[in-house]
């Protein structure tokens, strides 16, 4: 029995440069950063006031009229992967009982996978509670567990379970094949499609909607961020310069929120119902950083191995890689370390091989950077022109990558989609072009 | 044979509520030891449950090297438990001794929660930052705050991928490395899908497991507003009562379970002690409700099915079932249907209990705790008792073990677990026949 392939039929993104891939699409291709100045939260007296949101985006656009009420019981980060879900389904002309016409897949053979990180509560809902159970002037744990709890709605829990992301898409769309919430940040994205991958390759589903979505645009997050001296400090007033991946002036990364998910499909299947096949999934490759634990020093969660295991896994070798796509947080230490895990793998060859990253654009997208990545990687491939890497100018000392800041027309018949996260986790994706 | 590969467990170890170990756990369920007993984390005693299943005097340094525990000062609570259940495992497995281990095709799968939240900066910050008047924060204070009084450290240990981190670096593996958070599913589906990655050789060998804890205010907060804890306040020992008729929710525990798996070629040849086969895996989601399971448990039988389908296994074939068994009203009397869909027939006749009576609900770390108990269940043909069943619930009416240990031919168990928000995991274990 031949082993069964896996193709990517479907894309749906909600990043800052707009609800729906061709907003993005738009965006890399021109090379434009969407980062600006904090909206939804008063800049205040954060050390970086930037931030890559997504504007005019209500997830009650994406749910079924009966689903609505639900829409309450969600994340910002559960609304983005909603969204996401929504686009990603129709992209792929496939109808699940979340799309008005006649349902096309059967729910057992429908399977989820979507990466999430730690959600942060609403602080104004959770502060309104607090302030009831005051005593002196001071929080009291006895007023709390007393009367300050029933303040919080009964469910209030379930808007901040990082499952809760694959679970309202499997109830909105039906999907009741296997379900799982991968949760190692901006490298979810790439362990979802390679753990997806094997869903339809086992035969446990024919179809998975897989990725993953974030917002870290909460005033924990940014803190948290902030602590670990990741983002730009710099650059609050000149927005859209401010995100610059490999760049010799990049200072630090900014808070891109996102949700990126990917509709797979058993070739078979996708071909035999004439799909369009953007590409298809050809190896998956992880690995980890040998001290992950230590967050104060980089380490590009050894991201070398990762893409060499995924290129083993597809069955090629590293001279059959026509293109890149690196992952970039714009954080000179962390690009330095990236860039020294690609050239561990490609050598000489490295400067060579056009080569892009997408977060100049978006902001780092955490558990959805690595998602939207793949699915720009897979539009990319299925018409041949590479993105540019917005805001590179000149290379960071030790970065040999081929980057540009202008779009690139690349016959890409393999590429290879790589990305990281605090931890010290990585992912790559091979990607090959299916010749229509 | 589906697949070339078979995948063998070779260490086990757990720092949880009844034990520091796997051989004082296991003494501990066969003498119907109970954990819950009062909230000594925090101040519980005007919450609705004032109670938990505490991991108690646990000292990382004195449970591991020094000199390896000191690596990891910045580990928080459920972490720490995690080193310590990984170091056991590690040590039973033989592998610290095995030279030729390729450490670069050695993975880390775990299903692991969230890290504690710093509750008494984080709402400290919050309420002095707050302005009640205009309800919302204040940005040109909060920040200040949050910047002076929160710790990296204990920030960042929150994301739930830092326990893979850790043990990736305590035990020197570079292998692929996955955290799934799939709530009380987790640690099961974590295990089944590092199965996975062995059996289409990602890895050859993988430490898997999870770990958690949530019983800090706000999580205790969280679930208490969901009433899925019980509030037997007077009556902490029993509060845990799976599939009795006086049950009123699951008790809230926490720890860390850790196994091994490998080929079972590479544990052969370098003549590892072989502890069980993990044979069949299943998943599936109910789709139902984001507050409700599937009420006829078509989600559950789904899991149970999928697995016996995985392992080529018949409902007759299984010996025991270790019931996901949570102790909510809903869960089980659902997950007792569920069975009767999977098992037909066989059902009656399958013994079935939950570890939760005694050692609480570990959240995402149950499902690999509870998949320990199999493993020595098979070792030494016994099955663990439910404990606390004192009224027989007619909704409920299989063959629960109830209150003892008992004496069974076991050779192979099933393992279920059962996500919030309806993800489904099911895990088969066998004795490993060569």
């Amino acid at each position: 029995m031949t082993e069964k392939r896996v193709a990517i039929t479907g894309l749906g993104v909600v990043t800052a440069a707009g609800i729906g891939l061709e907003g993005l699409w738009a965006a890399v291709l021109e090379g434009r950063s969407c980062i600006k100045t904090l909206e939804r939260i008063k800049p205040g007296k954060f050390a970086c006031t930037l931030a890559g949101e997504v504007e005019g985006f209500s997830a009650r656009k994406f749910v079924p009229k009966s689903y609505r009420k639900s829409v309450k019981l969600m994340a910002r980060d559960i609304e983005l992967a909603i969204g996401a879900a929504d686009l990603a389904f129709r992209d792929a002309g496939i109808t699940t009982i979340g799309i008005d016409g006649e349902v096309d897949i059967e729910s057992r053979r429908l399977g989820c996978n979507i990466g999430a990180g730690l959600i942060s509560c609403d602080l104004e809902e959770l502060g309104l509670a607090a302030v009831t159970a005051m005593v002196d002037g001071k929080f009291d744990l006895k007023a709390w567990g007393e009367t300050g709890i029933e303040n919080l709605t009964p469910l209030w829990l379930l808007k901040y379970l990082p499952n809760m992301l694959s679970c309202h898409v499997t109830i909105i769309h039906g999907a009741k094949g296997p379900s799982n919430c991968i949760t190692c940040a901006d490298a979810s994205g790439q362990m979802g499609v390679g753990e997806s991958s094997l869903y339809i390759k086992r035969g446990s589903a024919d179809v998975v909607v897989t990725g993953g979505a974030e917002s870290k645009v909460t005033p924990v997050d940014i803190n948290r961020q902030l602590k670990m001296k990741r983002l730009t400090l710099t650059k609050n007033e000149t927005p859209e310069t401010a995100m610059r991946p490999f760049d010799a002036d990049a200072s630090g990364s900014v808070i891109g929120e996102a949700g990126g998910l990917l509709i797979l499909e058993e070739m078979d299947r996708a071909t035999t119902r004439g799909a369009k096949v953007y590409a298809e999934v050809a190896g998956f490759g992880g690995a980890c950083a040998p001290n992950g634990q230590d967050i104060t020093t980089p380490n590009a969660g050894n991201l070398s191995h990762a893409v060499r295991n995924a290129i083993k896994n597809a069955g090629l070798a590293e001279s059959d890689i026509d293109a890149i796509f690196a992952y970039g947080m714009s954080h000179p230490a962390e690009d330095a370390c990236e860039a020294a895990e690609w050239k561990a793998v490609f050598g000489d060859a490295l400067g060579t091989i056009p080569a892009c990253s997408i977060n100049g654009t978006t902001g780092q997208m955490f558990a959805g950077g690595g998602a939207v990545q793949l699915c720009i990687a897979a539009k990319a491939v299925s018409v041949g022109t590479l993105p540019a890497t917005a805001n590179f100018q000149s290379p960071a000392a030790g970065v040999e990558l081929n980057l540009s800041n202008q779009s690139r027309t690349v016959d890409m018949k393999n590429v290879v989609v790589a990305s990281f996260g605090t931890g010290g986790q990585s992912g790559a994706v091979v990607l090959r072009k299916v010749d229509a | 044979m589906k697949y070339a590969r078979r995948v063998v467990i070779t260490g086990m170890g757990t720092v949880n509520p009844l034990g520091h170990n796997v051989e004082d756990t296991w003494s501990a369920m066969m003498e119907g030891k109970l954990a819950p007993s009062v909230n000594e984390l925090f101040d519980a005693s005007t919450f609705p449950t004032k109670f938990a299943a505490q991991v108690k005097d646990f000292d990382l340094a004195g449970h591991i090297p020094a000199d390896v525990a000191a690596g990891h000062s910045t580990a928080g609570r459920h972490c720490q438990f995690a080193l310590g259940a990984a170091w056991e495992a590690w040590q039973q497995s033989g592998l610290a001794q095995f030279d030729e281990l390729d450490k670069t095709r050695t993975g880390v799968y775990l299903g692991s929660g969230e890290g504690s939240l710093d509750f008494e900066n984080y709402i400290g910050c919050l309420v002095d930052a707050f302005n009640t008047e205009e309800r919302s924060l204040d940005t040109d204070v909060w920040p200040v705050l949050a910047e002076e009084r929160m710790d990296l450290h204990r920030e960042v240990e929150q994301e739930s991928n830092m326990v893979v981190s850790h043990l990736a670096s305590m035990l020197g593996v570079t292998g692929p490395a996955f955290n799934v958070l799939t709530a009380c599913a987790a640690s099961t589906q974590a295990i089944g899908e590092a199965v996975m990655q062995i059996r289409y050789g990602w890895a050859d060998t993988i430490v898997t497991g999870g770990a958690h804890s949530m019983i800090h205010p706000l999580g205790v907060t969280g679930f208490n507003r969901l009433t899925a804890l019980s509030q037997r306040n007077d009556d902490i020992a029993t509060a845990s009562r799976p599939f009795d008729l006086t049950r009123d929710g699951f008790v809230l525990g926490e720890g860390a379970s850790i196994l091994i798996l490998e080929t079972y070629e590479q544990a052969v040849a370098r003549g590892a002690t072989i502890l069980g086969e993990i044979v069949g895996y299943g998943a599936s989601a109910d789709a139902y409700r984001i507050t409700d399971q599937d009420p006829e448990g078509m989600g559950a039988a789904a899991s149970m099915a999928a697995a016996l389908n995985d392992a080529d296994l018949a409902p007759k074939d299984i010996d025991y079932i270790s019931a996901h068994g949570t102790a909510t009203k809903q869960n089980d009397k659902i997950e007792t249907k569920a069975i009767k869909v999977a098992f037909g027939e066989e059902a009656p006749n399958t013994p079935i209990s939950s570890a939760k009576s005694m050692i609480g609900h570990l959240i995402a770390a149950a499902g690999a705790t509870e998949l320990i108990t199999c493993l020595l269940a098979i070792r030494d043909q016994i099955l663990p008792p439910t404990a606390n069943m004192q009224e027989a619930d007619p909704e409920c009416d299989l063959d629960y073990i109830p209150n003892a240990p008992r004496k069974a031919d076991v050779t192979r168990c099933m393992s279920n677990s059962m996500g919030f928000g309806g993800q489904n995991n099911t895990l088969i274990v066998s004795k490993c026949d060569s």
